[in-house]
């Protein structure tokens, strides 16, 4: 039982970190495409992330921290870092994507109020964000969705290793493959109460401001 | 963006600091639990942290062969013969053995319990085209399966009788039950199952083909410098300790009522020759 | 004060020209024309919205522009009504203190711890409002602040439009309600296909204009 509390609080805190890492660098990244209007290649761009494949990324990160990789000798292969940067790679398209789709909406009528008042461009940016945060926290609802119920790429980059990379996902597959159907479930039960109680977090946030 | 990089260095160099020991292994052996069992008492002992890499015997070869784990204990002795040849591990010992069974429906079609032999029984499978599921994986066990049809004469691949499910023994067990099909698996994974599933066990002999040896080889340090290979042979040293043979001999003993892994106290059943 | 001279603005196959417009402090100027004329491309070209293609626009103080229904923010009241205050530096607090008695010369004091969207129509166009002067302008550019308003809430705007007037503001008022541009201009323009037909001081625009096409307009004849 303990143990399963210890594979939850770990799922909680990689995906918590890397909803947290791809979104420093997401939702400016979005705000900023919104804001500019037709960065279309910049669109194209997050889009395609979107539809990275996550395996594809767990590999990548594989070779890129396997030991005789180039950054190999970081020691990063089946470390909780690794686990959270291939995670964070995956949330960020959809961090950004949904951030930026809620930007471009608002940003020519905050751009025009913000000018009609006599204010300046750079003045813009602040006031989008502030106007986008509903937007930006449904993204990174949806952000933490992504990573939280990732297991390819966290299998391969994390390597399910109990006490250390074990999370809520590689244990059901654990589980899973050793025929314990009814733990399996378990477990996957835990996973779909987090991910609900964090969504619904988010949303209450969102709803009181 | 600096001090992100900064941290997770530190992160990363925490991970493999002091006492750290990675195995990669396949899961059938981790599945069945004897790692579990018996190396916290070489954890207590020498203060190493032992982490376990549970993939399938190609991934798992191919992880240490990248000097991504320290050493390596799978079944596949042709495949470790070539780990030993490529120069990617040393000191190969032989630490257990137990034996791949066929297991089935209760109706069995085939009449796999009247067989003579190992591959008698595959013959019977492939004329009687009855269902069979592979692992399908390039594992141990999905190694040995490809082997004895090889040597049967027989191919498999394309029948629809043959399916491939592509992954780990417990859940290809559970494939099998579902379809009433026979598949080749490791004793212990099927012990676990038993209950489990509407299998029977319909050839489980002595049979010199249907051994599973467990060979354990340390990553060659030469080749890549970085692994910890003090304590990659002090983990050999231990599971070939004549105590620690006879709790692997003893492992689920009294539960199931058999020896799920029998010690070869370093003495190969199957010859390993780089 | 603003002036505008040998604007020409191209948008599409529409194209604005406008030799000489001025508006003073202290003066309604209405500008009128059928839909498409021109008028909104006007007003954003006074308000530096838009760069004019050719010619100058000149103001003198800031000028706060009211788009047609009005951007507002997803915050409570009284923060849309400072906010253009806290654009110019001002605290929170500060800022605060003066919009609210701004939301009282509208008439939302009550309102001013809601959130902006529950606001009815008539509501949003006086925040608005309150929010433009608030700032303090030297002059209002509004595009028919009163479309889709119910009576009571168009007299309370022209009452207000009057009283930025009497307290020394310019107001450029583009409106399509005739009737309203007789009651509050003190001069007016009259906007055809992006140029100017007539253009005058107040009671003599309407009485007796000069130009036939702005007398069909002026009688409610469609003008094309």
């Amino acid at each position: 039982m303990s143990e399963v509390i210890e594979i939850t609080l770990r799922s909680l805190l990689v995906s918590g970190l890397a909803t947290l890492l791809a979104a420093l660098f997401a939702v400016p990244l979005g705000l900023y495409l919104g804001l500019k209007g037709s960065g279309r290649a910049g669109r194209a761009a997050i889009y395609a992330g979107m539809a990275l494949p996550p395996v594809v990324a767990g590999l990548f990160f594989y070779f890129l921290f396997s030991r005789s990789g180039p950054l190999g000798a970081l020691g990063l292969l089946y470390t909780l870092p690794a686990m959270v940067l291939a995670e964070a790679l995956l949330a960020f398209p959809l961090i950004a994507g949904f951030t930026l789709a809620g930007a471009a909406e608002r940003a020519p009528r905050v751009r025009t109020l913000v000018r009609a008042l006599g204010g300046t461009e750079r003045q813009v940016l602040p006031t989008l964000l502030v106007e986008s945060r509903r937007v930006v926290v449904a993204a990174l609802a949806a952000g933490f969705g992504a990573a939280i119920s990732e297991v390819g790429a966290a299998t391969i980059v994390g390597g399910d290793i109990r006490h250390a990379t074990r999370v809520l996902t590689t244990a059901v597959v654990l589980e899973t493959r050793r025929g314990n159907l009814e733990a399996a479930a378990a477990l996957g039960a835990v996973l779909l109460g987090v991910a609900l109680l964090v969504n619904a977090f988010l949303v209450m946030l969102e709803a009181r401001r | 963006m600096r001090r992100l990089l900064g941290l997770l260095l530190f992160l990363g160099t925490l991970a493999s600091a002091g006492g750290v020991l990675r195995l990669a292994t396949t899961t059938s052996v981790y599945d069945s639990g004897l790692l579990d069992a018996i190396l916290p008492g070489f954890e207590r002992e020498t203060g190493l942290h032992v982490q376990v890499i549970a993939v399938g015997t190609g991934q798992a070869l191919k992880i240490a062969g990248r000097g991504d784990a320290d050493a390596v204990l799978v079944h596949a002795p042709a495949l470790e013969a070539e780990f030993l040849r490529r120069g990617l591990g040393v000191r190969h010992r032989c630490v257990a053995k137990n034996r791949f069974l066929i297991v089935g429906p209760e109706a069995d079609p085939a009449g796999v319990r009247g067989a003579r032999g190992a591959l008698d029984a595959f013959r019977r499978i492939y004329a009687r085209g009855a269902l069979f599921v592979s692992r399908g994986d390039d594992s141990g066990t999905h190694k040995k399966e490809r082997a004895l049809w090889q040597a049967a004469g027989l191919v498999p691949d394309g029948r629809p009788w043959y399916l491939e499910s592509g992954s780990g023994m417990g859940a290809t067990l559970t494939l099998a039950s579902e379809k009433g099909a026979y598949t080749l698996t490791d004793l212990g994974t099927f012990l676990y199952m038993r209950d489990k599933v509407r299998l029977l066990a319909l050839f489980d002999r002595d049979d010199p083909r249907m051994l599973n040896q467990y060979g354990y080889m340390e990553v060659n340090k030469k080749r890549f410098p970085w692994v910890n290979a003090a304590g990659a042979r002090a983990l050999g040293d231990y599971l070939l300790r004549p105590e620690v043979q006879n709790m692997i001999g003893d492992y689920q003993k009294a539960r199931f009522g058999r020896s799920l892994f029998t010690p070869l106290f370093g003495r190969c059943a199957v010859p390993v020759k780089p | 004060m603003i002036t505008a001279r040998g604007i020409t603005k191209r948008l599409g196959a529409f194209a604005l020209r406008v030799e000489h417009f001025s508006a003073r402090q202290g003066e309604v100027v209405a500008v009128l024309g059928p839909s498409g004329a021109g008028k909104s491309t006007l007003l954003k070209l006074l308000a530096g919205l838009l760069a004019p293609d050719s010619g100058e626009v000149r103001r003198e103080g800031l000028w706060a522009y009211l788009e047609q229904d009005p951007y507002l923010l997803d915050r409570p009241v009284w923060a849309n009504a400072a906010f253009g205050r806290r654009l110019h530096g001002e605290s929170a607090d500060r800022a605060r203190q003066a919009t609210l008695y701004w939301l009282r010369r509208v008439g939302l004091l009550g309102l001013a711890e809601r959130p902006a969207r529950d606001l009815s129509g008539g509501e949003r166009v006086r925040l608005a409002l309150a929010r433009a002067l608030a700032v303090e302008p030297a002059g209002l550019l509004l595009d028919e602040p009163t479309a889709n308003l119910d009576p009571a809430n168009v007299a309370r705007v022209e009452g207000l439009i009057r009283e930025a007037r009497d307290a020394g503001q310019g107001v450029v008022l583009v409106t399509h309600n005739l009737f309203q541009a007789r009651r509050l201009a003190d001069r007016a323009l009259f906007l055809l296909a992006g140029e100017v037909v007539e253009a005058g001081p107040a009671p003599a625009f309407f009485t007796s204009p000069r130009d036939p096409r702005t007398r069909a307009f002026l009688s409610g004849e469609m003008v094309w």
